[in-house]
């Protein structure tokens, strides 16, 4: 495994991945939509929502010294079980059992930019059982949505392990949202709160 | 026994069944089943998309004016020409003009996914169904550096160059860890290439995988972002400003620059590895001439990239419109996506639910109620279906139908539209393809003819970007800078009834949508895609879909390897992820492959 280049200052990526038109499998999205919503990043450390983009995430991960990932993943565990897997261990879990719409599975876009000779230094991977990934337009289930929030303080955590502080958001501060027109979660799930 | 489709197939599933699930190497939702004869040719197939689709119910009640970012997720590949198609369909029931710099800059988006996605799809979801990876470790490097430096004057071309890509690859191999390589099926007889040009493509296909970042930035300059660009009705959301004084994010003459500069780029590596790749392998297939389908008889095409804004005529369109029928290629037949008559989708063998099902829906009466029930004659379970009943419903993909036909969509029906047409864009790179190749204008029906397409077709698409880059440069320089039209944003300037069609070619082929608004809400929404066409099941008649036709009278060289199947249906850059949806919480497998 070939590392990515030593820099002045590494590279962070916050990353989720999955679809959010289908319920808990937009766990991912919606952890790093909310990291966005609380926390403030310093330089160096890039928030993206990747969908369902498969391998076209590969030029995001080999740009990334340290890559963390929140998805929706198939432990075989109880509903909303959250686990942080760190370092090698972590592509197993992203590959073992392709999730829905993950085109690739995300293992594949780990060695994709490990073929092509860049890999990040550090890995961790924040994943959520999902519950149900059938309700088309669904919103999250309620066990995973109360994970959301654990989410963010372990994600904080292992970001500051990492030597990257990042600073909660002060009240009233106006930052756009990731996610816009109607698909941000409270107006995406709307509808089912309506019934 | 043997059953003569209406549309001239014969179809006999007395022989050994065949199992592939799932087909697709991105994709993991669709399923083939085929029967071979004693000499292991192929006799009946049968395709079937696992997932139920129905963004409509997600879309229902919501602003027109956000459908383009819910279509922008159901599918990881095609996202902007789901969003390009929503904001045409608004527009349509609006009656919404454009201005001219929006036209020009959404043709920029979509010829860019057209590049890229071509580009993408011929490396990384097709190429290894004709490259041995295996193969390439046993390479003489030097040779390999002598056959790349024969067919293209791209420089990374030296024997050191493929040496270090063969120990690297080498390398990756022996860790166990095969990654996107994992599936193949190394050693098959079916592959035809010597070990040189295998190590060739296989080095193609790692600079591909890091070229393609490059293509994507004109996304982000014109879209705020990548993934997921942004796209307005009325227009697009991005501001030119030339003299940089505007706002920050504007488009200013830098970044128009980059975006040439990436062109150029795009461009030259088209014509210097991907045309080359593709006629090097072709030259070692030439033989293999399967996988036709429905593309010899019924092929059609939507059309897209108007010349000028707000004019969808055939005339403006620079991918051609029409469709062709019984083979007839003297008449390309015009194409009315707003006839009740003409477009119509059937779900006699789909798991949906219709009052009438001899009877077909246009889109816009269009109802999506699912219905899984399984024929008498299935084998298995409800959740573990080891062998469909297609005599009974077997598939989440409906069947849609033009003029009752089955039609093939995609870049070979549009070429060999345009070939039909005579247009000298099409019709030239066609024929010199087929000079290079010494092969007649009727090999161009097969798999490889679509793969073929598709590489003259991105070849196309780098061509005409220029052509629009240099358009929105000149439009600018003269005092034109607008990019949206806001007259109809507010929606108490909506009729109360309004209904739209939106179309556009995605890389896969026809797209579109169709919506119906009601006090300002979307009240109906349907989206027929390009694997509905291609993957589509039987329709009341009986007449097949054009992946079940590709595969007939194809002979496998081991029915326990399904290269060939997966070869052919991959040529179509199948995208089930728009077309169905998950049936199974138990996500997808590995590929397996069954015969029984």
């Amino acid at each position: 495994m070939e590392l990515a280049p030593e820099r002045d200052r590494p590279r962070t990526l916050v990353l989720g991945i999955g679809n959010i038109l289908w319920a808990d499998e937009g766990f991912g999205v919606r952890a790093v939509e909310a990291f966005h919503r609380r926390f403030r990043t310093p330089d160096g450390v890039a928030l993206l929502d990747g969908g369902t983009q498969g391998l076209y995430l590969v030029q995001h991960v080999t740009d990334a010294d340290r890559l963390l990932v929140f998805d929706a993943i198939d432990y075989g565990l109880e509903p909303g079980t959250l686990r942080l897997v760190e370092g090698d261990a972590a592509p197993r879990f992203m590959g073992v059992k392709k999730l829905s719409l993950h085109q690739t599975g995300f293992q594949e876009v780990l060695s994709a930019a490990d073929l092509l000779g860049r890999y990040p230094r550090e890995i961790a991977l924040i994943g959520c059982q999902p519950l149900d990934l059938e309700d088309w337009g669904g919103p999250l289930t309620a066990p995973v949505a109360a994970r959301i929030e654990p989410a963010l303080a372990l994600a904080r955590a292992v970001l500051r392990n990492w030597g990257v502080e990042v600073v909660p958001r002060e009240v009233g501060e106006d930052e756009p949202a990731l996610l816009g027109n109607d698909l941000d979660i409270s107006a995406f799930e709307r509808r089912q709160a309506r019934g | 026994m043997t059953i003569q489709t209406p549309n001239g197939f014969s179809l006999d599933n007395a022989g050994k069944r065949i199992v592939v699930d799932p087909v697709t190497r991105i994709e993991g939702h669709l399923r083939v089943e085929v029967n071979v004869d004693e000499g292991a040719v192929i006799r009946n197939a049968v395709s079937t998309g696992t997932m139920w689709r129905g963004i409509e119910v997600i879309l229902k009640g919501r602003d027109p004016r956000d459908a383009w970012a819910f279509t922008e997720r159901i599918c990881g590949v095609c996202t902007g020409t789901h969003a390009l198609t929503s904001v045409r369909a608004v527009e349509d029931a609006l009656a919404i003009k454009i201005p001219e710099n929006a036209n020009t800059i959404r043709n920029i988006m979509q010829l860019t996914l057209q590049a890229h996605d071509h580009l993408v799809h011929f490396y990384h979801l097709h190429a290894l169904d004709w490259v041995d990876v295996v193969s390439a470790l046993k390479a003489d490097p030097k040779a390999t550096s002598a056959l790349a430096q024969s067919i293209s004057p791209w420089p990374l071309s030296s024997p050191g160059y493929f040496k270090d890509i063969q120990g690297r690859l080498t390398r990756f191999v022996e860790s166990g860890q095969l990654g996107p390589f994992k599936n193949g099926y190394w050693g098959s007889p079916a592959y035809k290439l010597p070990p040189e040009a295998n190590l060739m493509a296989v080095a193609h296909y790692l600079e591909a995988l890091d070229f393609q970042k490059e293509i994507v930035k004109i996304h982000t300059i014109y879209g705020g972002k990548n993934p997921h660009p942004n796209w307005l009705v009325g227009g697009v959301p991005c501001a030119i400003n030339v003299d940089g004084t505007g706002a920050v994010g504007a488009v200013n003459m830098e970044r128009l620059n980059t975006v040439s500069e990436i062109i150029d780029r795009t461009s030259d590596f088209i014509n210097q590895v991907y045309l080359p790749d593709l006629m090097a392998i072709a030259s070692f297939y030439k033989d293999w001439l399967y996988g036709g389908g429905l593309s010899s008889t019924c092929v059609m095409s939507y059309g897209d990239i108007p010349e000028h804004a707000n004019d969808y005529s055939d005339k403006s369109l620079k991918l051609p419109r029409g469709a062709i029928v019984g083979g007839n290629l003297a008449e390309v037949l015009p194409i009315d996506l707003r006839n009740p008559e003409e477009i119509q989708e059937y779900v006699v063998h789909s798991w949906y639910k219709y009052p009438d099902e001899t009877k077909g829906l246009h889109p816009w009466d269009g109802v999506t109620e699912p219905n899984f029930a399984l024929g008498p004659a299935t084998k298995g379970t409800r959740t573990n279906i080891e062998e469909l009943d297609e005599s009974a419903k077997y598939s989440f993909i409906k069947a849609p139908r033009w003029k009752g036909h089955a039609m093939e969509v995609g870049p070979l029906a549009r070429w060999v539209i345009g070939y039909a047409q005579g247009k000298p864009e099409f019709k030239e790179p066609v024929e010199k393809v087929l000079t290079d190749l010494g092969l007649p204008v009727t090999a161009l029906f097969s798999t490889l003819g679509r793969t073929a397409a598709r590489g003259l077709e991105a070849q196309w698409a780098a061509g005409q970007l220029r052509y629009f880059q240099d358009k929105l440069i000149a439009t600018i320089k003269a005092g034109d800078s607008s990019t949206a039209n806001t007259d109809k944003w507010r929606p108490e300037t909506w009729p109360a009834d309004a209904r739209g069609v939106g179309f556009s070619e995605a890389p896969r082929g026809a797209l579109g949508h169709w919506i119906r608004i009601k006090d300002q809400k979307i009240d109906n929404y349907q989206c027929i895609v390009p694997t509905t066409w291609n993957g589509s099941p039987r329709d009341p008649k009986g007449n097949i879909g054009a992946f079940e036709a590709s595969l007939l009278n194809t002979p496998m060289a081991d029915p326990n390897q399904p290269l060939e199947i997966i070869r052919t249906l991959h040529s179509f850059d199948p995208c089930l992820a728009c077309s169905t949806h998950v049936m199974s919480p138990d996500g997808q497998e590995m590929t397996t492959v069954q015969v029984r």
